[in-house]
This record gives structure tokens, sequence and C-alpha cells, in this order.
């Protein structure tokens, strides 16, 4: 296959940055996104000029470090996939290709593809996970939970925290990570006890961080490499105004845990 | 010479690890407060690690170089985690689940180390229970167990096929905690470049700022090493992209010595190899082997129709397939170990019965499990394992048998240490997949993930204060000591010389032939000759890599080219270390095939008389590195040759 590639450089988080169109030859059908990336920058390496950089690790859809918005669309034509997960397969010869970094004001640009992501990790530090120690905990069969429930609960849990849901937004809205992860604890038992709490902190973290609010367009849902469901967005804003409307929750605020 | 002393506590094996902690060392709270330490890695054993001690109250700084610590490669793994909780009410007990270890590791492994691994995984799976895994649970509600290779029992818990995700974003969760409580302080998009020893102990890091370039200078009263497998040495594995060596290899550089580093474990079900661009391979989980069947055709002629695609797998009908592992394994079928699995398959594709373009694959085949329990119930067990195959070769797992190739995915040698998992250097510490510790030459499936986590969340935390008991006098560790600016100018120079090389091959070029030399000549087996044919071919590669790489860009950007020529110029190294290795082990063991030490039916011949020793390596400048061995005894399980007919 030959390619058109249109990619978005930018030296640094100040340059303005502009799209550069590169070509590519004998791209093969079964390689992948990436590896048609990594033919480019060999051939850029050769030539003396800076090679694209582009946030990767795993290069098997799990770790969630890989982005770009590829034609427009945050990980690419194919639903339910990362962009490592993408094959030249889903291309034809000839094609133009548009790849830019997530735009968003809370990812603020790195280098090129690059963007930072850490808000989200402090989105998570607000609140999302169980505030247990290790040890003095009680068996692991103690508490049985409906099989229905750890599955969604699963569901939910799947998020693998690249910002996707947030890219697709037009108000760059991370409710649908913060709303996955608010119910995956919410929908067990062990999480329930700190629910209320869990869900203050971490939407007030998130508004903190300059993400907008959701619209209901429910682009997340159609981009997320995860299939998570805005269900769960649902489901957030069901225990955030629960957390408000209860008087012995009402008070709960800021409590160090 | 130095001495290896094990410190592993006299008595019964089943009383060793409580007498230690009844009678180790403690550190009280306001002491705590005064101590620092350094965590390097995010992944299970490093995340552990760092939020356990935060909560105990140490001032901890942790690295990684990802974006974010919930990145870490431990998150791909898929199919589970052991404990011997007996849930199933199968027979498992500690004692069988410590017997399977050391038999699964052939051997190679200590005694001591493996029966507290067995001992702590039961606390693990309560303490994930609590921190929110939604792990597998049966219409009881009740915890839901599989069974993976090298066991009898089902003993293995699971989250679908992303068991490690959640156990590593439920420690990312605890490690997050301890974050916004200014317990531990996170360092994100870093290289930690060289360690700094002080007066003999650990107390420090020099790291790279990856996204301005800058070098910078950490300092601590221990350092503790998380930093997972080399697996990459040979550029194709089922490692991230950026896994890495540097932390361990400066270590052993500054005097911590390296043990077994020629185990290496091969998976045997991975994604085949496509082409010469390929830039990994994907791992299609172990669990798979409890539902699916891996054959080859029978006939050569077969076989070779199939590889021309003049037949369809389905075309050969049953009596002209071989079930060549139930054939030669009927006690463990399709679910032998690894490393029995891996060279099985090697064995058929090597004789002419391999399948797929390049013949170096074997079928792995669901249809007998769709037909007895349904498609449904195939796809709530390992759908998405299937959409990523699906996804990757643009074939219907459903419809048609996966093909599947060995591939490098562990790596159980690694950094030596005691039993306080503490390295040669005192107050350096290695936990995970980099020390060498439980497995022995082979390690189980699901055992990762249990030994990563046991480290991390219930010994580590116990050892260290062992030794930070002896640390409470010693004030804060300035970074201006002379050490430290020595190491940072090492550090420096080194970087400095790579980059203006300027020469005419890409990292990737090097890195892509350390690959073939090292899968090659000392890969799934090994023989004396291709040994010392790669003992040839190393230095070469070396010399012309520092003569020739081609590292475009500055020193104080962000500069991937720059990362990975510095990873690579270890790796280099180390895959020396690894053949040398591999060459003085003239036996079999686990994943140590050596051709010339076989049995006559093509298995593992092993050699306790002579080779019952860690083989653990002394660095020495650029001679040749010293062997010392430490001499592994078994009181409690008697070896014997492992069968699993």
């Amino acid at each position: 296959m030959n390619l058109t590639l249109k990619i978005w450089r930018q030296k640094n988080s100040k340059d303005k940055g502009k799209l550069v169109t590169y070509k590519v030859t004998n791209v093969s059908p079964d390689s992948s996104f990436f590896e048609m990336l990594d033919v480019l920058n060999q051939n850029l390496i050769e030539k003396g000029e800076d090679p694209v950089a582009f946030d990767h690790d795993c290069r098997e859809g799990i770790c969630g470090m890989c982005s770009l918005y590829i034609n427009g669309r945050p990980h690419g034509p194919v639903k339910g996939i990362t962009t490592c997960q993408l094959h030249m397969r889903s291309f034809k010869d000839g094609d133009t290709i548009y790849i830019e970094p997530w735009r968003a004001k809370p990812f603020p640009v790195i280098k090129d593809l690059i963007v930072d992501r850490s808000a989200l990790d402090k989105i998570i530090q607000a609140g999302g996970y169980i505030s247990v120690n290790s040890g003095g905990v009680p068996d692991a069969n103690a508490i049985p939970i409906p099989k229905h429930k750890a599955e969604m609960a699963m569901d939910a849990a799947s998020c693998i925290g690249c910002g996707a849901c947030v890219a697709a937004c037009a108000n760059a809205s991370a409710m649908l990570f913060v709303g996955a992860k608010v119910s995956h604890l919410a929908l067990l038992p062990q999480g329930q006890v700190e629910a209320s709490i869990r869900v203050k902190k971490m939407v007030s973290k998130m508004d903190e961080l300059g993400f907008g609010n959701c619209s209901n367009m429910y682009a997340c849902e159609a981009e997320c490499p995860k299939n998570i469901k805005v269900t769960n967005i649902a489901r957030m804003n069901r225990h955030f105004i629960a957390s408000k409307l209860f008087a012995e929750d009402k008070n709960i605020t800021n409590t160090n845990f | 010479m130095i001495k290896l002393d094990d410190k592993i506590p006299s008595g019964p094996l089943n009383e060793k690890w409580t007498k230690y902690k009844s009678t180790c060392k403690l550190v009280s709270p306001n002491n705590k407060r005064k101590l620092d330490i350094i965590v390097v890695g995010t992944g299970l054993a490093g995340a552990s690690a760092a939020a356990t001690l935060g909560e105990l109250g140490y001032n901890v700084k942790i690295f990684c170089y990802q974006d974010s610590p919930r990145r870490a490669h431990s998150i791909a793994a898929q199919g589970g985690i052991n404990a011997a909780k007996n849930y199933p009410n199968d027979g498992d007990s500690i004692e069988r689940l410590f017997y399977d270890t050391i038999k699964g590791g052939d051997y190679r492994s200590r005694e001591a180390n493996a029966y507290r691994l067995a001992e702590v995984s039961n606390y693990i799976i309560d303490l994930c229970v609590a921190q929110g895994v939604p792990f597998a649970r049966e219409y009881s509600g009740l915890l839901d167990n599989r069974s993976f290779g090298g066991a009898q029992v089902s003993r293995t818990f699971y989250a679908r096929g992303q068991t490690g995700q959640q156990l590593l974003l439920a420690a990312y969760g605890a490690l997050s905690r301890q974050i916004v409580n200014k317990r531990v302080e996170l360092f994100n998009r870093r290289d930690v470049l060289d360690i700094v020893i002080v007066n003999g102990q650990a107390r420090g890091i020099i790291a790279r700022n990856l996204v301005t370039g800058e070098i910078e200078k950490y300092s601590a009263h221990a350092v503790v090493l998380a930093t997972g497998g080399y697996g990459n040495v040979f550029y194709l594995s089922t490692n991230a992209m950026g896994s890495n060596a540097t932390p361990i290899w400066s270590a052993y550089k500054k005097g911590a010595l390296f043990a077994n580093p020629a185990f290496t474990q091969i998976h045997p079900t991975c994604i085949p190899v496509h082409g010469d661009w390929q830039s990994k391979l994907t791992l299609m989980s172990e669990s798979l082997r409890n539902d699916g069947r891996i054959w080859v055709p029978a006939n050569k002629e077969d076989a070779e129709k199939l590889r021309k695609k003049q037949l369809k797998p389905y075309d050969i009908p049953e009596e002209k397939r071989d079930y060549y592992l139930e054939r030669r394994y009927p006690a463990y079928g399709n679910l032998v170990p690894r490393d029995v699995a891996s060279r099985a398959a090697k064995e058929r594709c090597d004789a002419g019965y391999g399948i797929g373009t390049t013949g170096l694959a074997v079928f792995l085949d669901f249809k007998d499990a769709i037909k007895r329990l349904g498609k449904q119930l195939i796809e709530e067990k390992y759908g998405n394992l299937f959409q990523m195959y699906q996804q990757i070769t643009g074939q219907n797992p459903y419809e048609t048998p996966m093909m599947i190739y060995p591939a490098v995915h562990y790596t159980m040698g690694g950094l030596w240490v005691d039993y306080e998992l503490m390295t040669t250097i005192p107050g350096l510490y290695a936990i995970g997949e980099c020390n060498f510790s439980d497995h022995g030459a082979n390690r189980l499936g699901a055992s990762a993930l249990m030994q990563g986590l046991a480290d991390g969340y219930f010994i580590l935390p116990y050892t260290i204060s062992n030794y930070m008991a002896n640390e409470i006098h010693t004030p804060k560790v300035s970074t201006d000591l002379p050490e430290f600016k020595e190491a940072y100018e090492n550090v420096k120079e080194r970087i400095n010389k790579l980059i203006s090389v300027k020469g005419n091959k890409s990292v990737d070029f090097f890195h892509k032939k350390l690959g073939k030399i090292m899968w090659d000549y000392c890969g799934m087996s090994r023989n004396k000759k291709d040994l010392q044919k790669a003992l040839e071919l190393l230095p070469q590669l070396k010399e012309e890599f520092h003569s020739n790489v081609k590292i475009p860009g500055k020193i104080d950007e962000y500069n991937p080219e720059l990362e990975k020529a510095a990873r690579v110029a270890d790796f280099i190294e180390l895959a020396e270390l690894m053949v040398l290795d591999a060459l003085q082990r003239e036996e079999s063991c686990g994943c140590h095939f050596r051709e010339e030490y076989q049995t006559p039916d093509g298995e593992a011949l092993r050699n306790d008389e002579d080779f019952a020793f860690v083989g653990t390596w002394k660095y020495n400048n650029n001679q040749k590195p010293d062997l010392i061995k430490e001499n592994l005894k078994f009181e409690f399980i008697k070896p014997s040759q492992r069968s699993y007919k």
C-alpha cells in the first residue's frame, strides 16, 4: 500500500505546530498502524530528520498509553480498539490519513502527537479507590457479590485511562472516565462505604482541572476503545445527586482518606 | 571471593517466615517519617511496595518511564493469579502450591522463598477483593477459579482476560491514595540511568527527565528496584516497547550480582511472527489451554498443503491430526508447563509439521469446546482474547482454529537477592520480575502476578524495616555528595557519547540484529557451538553499535531515539552475560534446554550433582565476569525428574 500522511508536528509545548505531509510506500496491510509509523520514522532517521514522536507502550491495547486522532476520530476508524490494535487492512491503497494529537484544554501537547494526561491521574488521586491498607482485611469469600453485579463492575473497570472520551467530547468532558471509576467501585459492597464521598471528590477535581460538562452527545461511548457505556455517567449522576440530597452524607466533605 | 549469604532463617519450612516476621527489627512511626525510600517502577511489585511503604509512614519517591503509573506492563497480564485458597475443595494447599512451584521451576529455586510465596498468596486475594478487584464469580456470589499449566488443581483467580489490569489498577489506586496523602511523590516520564552508592550502601539514583532531557539526582536511605524483566533483549517479545533492563544493569555494574541470566521463558501461545516490520508479539493467554486443543497435521503432506493454502484447517479429518501434547503427556495434556509446551511446538515445526505461511505455527482449536459448552460460554470466558486475535490476524477464531507459536515472555533470571529481597549491595532491593528468586528455571502461569504482589504488599515492607532500623540515625542524604556528582557526570558523559556517534544506522537496526542473534543462538534450545558463535557476534555488534549508531535530535529535549539507544546499549551487554550463563550450565532444566543434554525421548535432562546451584555473576569491569555459585539445598522436597506424563 502507498499512503499520504498529514501529521501534526510540534517541537514542544510552546511551539505553534503545523501539519506536515509525508509519503509512505510499500506498507503491508498486515502491519499495525504503529508499525507503519515505525517505517516512516526509520525513513526520517535515515534522511537525518526528526522522527515523529507518539506515545505507545504495550502495543496490545491494554496499557492506554497510545492516543491519536486518525482522520478526526480518537483511535481511528474501527470501533472498540485502541490505535495500537488498528491494522493497515482498515485503510485503502492511496488513502490520505490525517494524524493529530488529542485536543482538549486539560491535555497540553508535549511534542508532536504526545499530550500530557496527568490530569486523569489527579482525578483518580482525588478518590478513585477503596481506602484499605495492605492487611487486616476479611477473607475474600466473606462477602458474596452477585455475579451480575461483579460483571457490571468489571465492565466499568475495563477503562484503560487513555482519554479518548475526553478527546471525542465537544466539551472535553471526562464524565465517562470518572463515571466508569465511580460505577466500578459503587457496584461492589466494598466500595459502597465511601461511595458518596468518592463521587463528590472526583467530580469536583474534574471540574477544577478544566474538563467540561456532559451534554449527552454520547460521542465518548462511540469512541471508547473498551466500549464503556454512558449508563456509567447516569449512575455517577445518581450517586452525585444522592450525596448532595441526604443530610447524613451532606456534611461529609474533604475527609482525608 | 564474595560469600553469598541467603539469610534464610533456620527451623521448619512452614515456620521460617513467621519466625522472621516476629524477630525482625521494627522502626517506630516517628522514625519512619524521617526515612526516605526510592522505588523504581510502578508495576505490581513497585506500586504495591510504594503504596504499602507509604501507608507505613516512610517518605517514598516512585519513578516510571511512562506518562502514568497505571501503564506499567503488569497491566497486560491476562490469565490470572494463583493462590492456595482451596475454595474449589479440590485438594489444594500451601504445601501443594509450594511443591508445584518448585517442580515447575525444575528444582532450581530456593525452597524457603517458594514456600513463603505460597504462604502469602492467600492474603493477596483477600486484599485485592477488599480493594475492589472485580474477580470472576459464581452465581452463588463466591469467587470462581480456573486451571493453569503445571497444576492439577484449580487455583487461579481471574478477572476475564484482564487480571493483570485489574490487579494493577487496584495497586495504582492504593498508590494514588498515598500520593494525595503526600506519603509518596510520583516522578513520571523518567528513565533511571544509574544507582548511586555511598560508602557501600545504595543511597540514590540518577534519572533523566524524558520531557526536558534534564539529568536529575535523587537521594534516599534505600533504593528498591521493581523494573520488570529483560525479555526485550530479543527485540521481539511480549514485553512493552519501553520495558528495559537499564536500572538492574546499572546495579550489576555497581556490584550487585546477577543470577541465572540465561533463564528466559518462552511462552507457548503467542500470535506467530508475520513479517520484518513487526515490532512486538502478542500473547494469547495460557488460560486458553483450559479449553483449546493444540494440534498439527499428522502427515507432512497435509502440513505442506496448509502452508500453501491448498487446504483449510477443517479439511483435515480428526484421524489425520496429531494432538501432540495429549499424545505425549496424557496426565497433563494441553496443560503442561510453558517450557514443555513451547519445546513440543518447536519440535513439531522443526520436523516439518508446522503450519501458517512460515511453517512456524501450530493450531489452538476451540471447535470441541464450542460444541461442548456453547459459543456463548466461550465468549464469556475468552471474548476479549478472541477479539484481540481477530483484530491482529484478520481471522475469526470461532470459525477457524487459532494459529500460535512460542515467543519470549518472561525472565526468571534477575538480580540476586537474599531472603530479605536485598541484593548484594546493602540498601538496594529488587522485587518482582527483576529479581531471580522464586521461579527457578521456569515460572508457572499465573505466578508472576502472585510474586509481584507478594513482594510488594507482604514481604518487602517487613524485610526493609530490618534494614531501616539501623538507618534511624542517618540524616537526610545530600545529593551534593561527591558520589552523586560522579554518577551524574558519568551518566552525562554516557549520553553525550551516544548522541555524538552520528553514524549511519538507527537504534532499531541494532536492536533487531541483537534479537536475531539471541533468538537463533540462545533461544528456545541451545548448544555449545551456537552459544560460542553468539559470543563472537555480540562484541562485534557492541563495537558496531558504539561506532555507527545514528541518534537524531538533541539531548535536552524529548528524544525517544535517545531513550531507546541507552536501553539497547545495555541489552547488548546483558545479552553477552545471558550467553555466558547458558554456556556454563551444561545441563537442561526448565526453560534452559541444552541440546547436548536430553533424555532419549527428548525431555530436559537435569544434572543435580553438578548444577543444583544458582549461577550468579559478578561484574569485573570489562573482563570476563566471575561466576559465583549459591548451592541449592533441598531439605523438604526430593528433586526428581519432572514428569507430566
